[in-house]
């Protein structure tokens, strides 16, 4: 569950922390185009590097390398399926651009990930929350996915305690086949479904207990402006597309395997 | 036997939940591990099947290192029952889900048969034999994963919590039928906050306090001595409670069971007759 660990908000102060979520927002999304707009391995790895001071600044680098950990096994999975692919259409043959990019598939994916950690580690989930309002997103959707991400820990906790409670019944998740495996996994989703509708009833019956919905306007206790930090950011973000897109149109991307 | 020595426990996030532990429980003990929110009660007893194992030290199941063998190889000894049901139910009937563990056990379906019947009727659940455990109120789904451990029959049950959600009436049938398993040479481990529960009876209490244990001894000692007891935030039980009050009159401090009050307090209603 260490994936998730990655995800999970704990309240540091930093001047990352302190950026608005919308622009950090809109950087998260500037890197997701700006990763999927590349297919060779320089300018991802480039773009993956380029996180790495906004980590050490928010001073998240262990819960980050966490989260990257996590990512571990789906990116070998990733790399594995592509150098296989490639290996068995291109007629048993396989060459070093080949396996670069597979890697560079791979740093993609890890990019995603890195990137989407550094934003859910360094919001607060009502700081997002209020900016999806801000956002003019109606509250209801706003509350029903910030409450999502809040609980995205509680599952994952409460995932590991079914785990124990089925593996103290004799169930071996790691036995057999594939497809037994899988089915082994039905003893635990099936209880962790329940409990979580069990608990959205729950909660929802607390919060209409606490008055929710009883004013079309609501007001807020914190209320968000922007500060020069985040215009700087807003600033990054657009040099990194433009770059980005002169660079994908007009320069020439070696390989790495070119330089060998 | 379940033998722990000297162990220690981090979780991921590096807090130490166990700071040293040890403890060995005989074969037919009933145990009581108490103690406040946090104090790794739980923590520790997860270790007698191998859930967890120590980051330090040993924990010995019948002889057998628990870092050398697997959960579910424990697990036939060790029954272990979570305090919330809704963590292990998943069947379609409540036959299926206490059938569960005796298939990964690997039983035969006649052997399955009996266990099965003979579980639902040791907790009266009969009548639900067919109905889905979700249908059920709370008390009755907490029965039923109960019964879904004790129907592979362990030798050491370990129950997190066994008291909650449970109606006076269901409380005292927990507690015949611990004495039952007592009668045949069961070890019994429990967690619980519930210190009339354990009043009523009388086993052995493992007090805990931040990730050591700080008292070992009969309950009828433990439970009686304000001082010990308020270190881990437990209040006496009721009874003890009076007679700690009545003390000055020349009444012992150390009751904790009602038949035991009453037989005082009738014998010193005779002398003053």
């Amino acid at each position: 569950m260490s994936i998730f660990d990655g995800l999970r908000f704990r309240k540091v102060y930093s001047p990352i922390h302190n950026l608005d979520p919308r622009i950090k927002f809109a950087y998260v999304i500037g890197i997701f185009v700006v990763a999927i707009l590349f297919y060779q391995i320089i300018p991802l790895l480039i773009l993956f590097l380029m996180q790495i001071p906004f980590v050490l600044l928010a001073r998240v680098q262990r819960q980050w390398l966490r989260s990257l950990r996590g990512a571990a096994f789906l990116a070998t999975f990733i790399f594995v399926v592509n150098v296989a692919t490639t290996y068995f259409t291109s007629g048993y043959h396989l060459t070093a651009v080949n396996v670069e990019n597979a890697g560079a598939m791979t740093l993609r994916f890890v990019v995603l990930v890195e990137s989407f950690s550094v934003f859910f580690l360094t919001t607060s989930p009502d700081h997002l929350g209020l900016a999806l309002e801000e956002s003019r997103v109606p509250y209801e959707f706003a509350f029903a996915f910030t409450t999502a991400v809040r609980f995205v820990p509680v599952l994952a906790e409460e995932a590991q305690t079914i785990m124990d409670a089925q593996k103290a019944r004799g169930l071996e998740l790691e036995k057999g086949g594939l497809l037994k495996r899988i089915r082994n996994y039905v003893p635990v989703l099936i209880p962790l479904i329940v409990s979580a509708i069990r608990r959205s009833l729950e909660l929802a019956e607390a919060m209409e207990s606490r008055a929710w919905g009883a004013t079309k306007k609501r007001t807020n206790l914190y209320a968000l402006k922007l500060h020069r930090g985040d215009f700087a950011l807003l600033g990054i973000t657009a040099g990194i597309i433009v770059a980005a897109i002169y660079i994908h149109f007009f320069v020439h991307i070696p390989t790495i395997a070119q330089f060998f | 036997m379940i033998e722990a020595k000297d162990i220690r426990y981090s979780y991921v996030n590096k807090v130490e939940a166990l700071k040293g532990i040890s403890i060995t429980i005989n074969d037919g003990e009933f145990v009581a591990i108490m103690g406040q929110n946090g104090a790794g009660k739980s923590t520790l007893v997860k270790h007698f099947n191998g859930l967890l194992k120590p980051s330090k030290g040993s924990v010995l199941v019948d002889g057998v290192e628990t870092t050398k063998s697997s959960v579910a190889a424990l697990s036939r000894n060790v029954g272990f029952v979570f305090q919330n049901p809704d963590h292990q139910l998943f069947s379609e009937t409540v036959e299926e889900e206490i059938a569960f563990a005796l298939k990964n056990f690997g039983f035969t379906p006649e052997v399955i048969e009996k266990r099965v019947t003979w579980a639902l009727n040791l907790l009266s659940l009969t009548q639900y034999r067919k109905t889905s455990p979700f249908l059920l109120s709370g008390g009755e789904r907490k029965r039923v994963a109960l019964a879904s451990v004790l129907a592979w029959d362990p030798k050491t049950l370990v129950l997190d919590e066994p008291t909650i959600g449970q109606d006076h009436e269901q409380k005292e049938k927990l507690r015949q039928f611990i004495m039952q398993m007592q009668t045949q040479k069961k070890t019994v481990i429990t967690v619980t906050h519930d210190v009339e529960f354990v009043a009523e009876c009388n086993p052995r209490v493992v007090l805990m306090k931040d990730g050591k244990i700080v008292a070992d001894g009969e309950g009828k000692e433990i439970l009686t001595n304000p001082t010990m007891l308020e270190l881990s935030s437990i209040v006496l039980p009721q009874i003890a409670q009076v007679f700690n009050k009545l003390a000055p009159l020349g009444f012992p401090k150390d009751v904790i069971d009602i038949y035991e009050a009453k037989q005082i307090i009738l014998k010193t209603k005779e002398k003053a007759l």
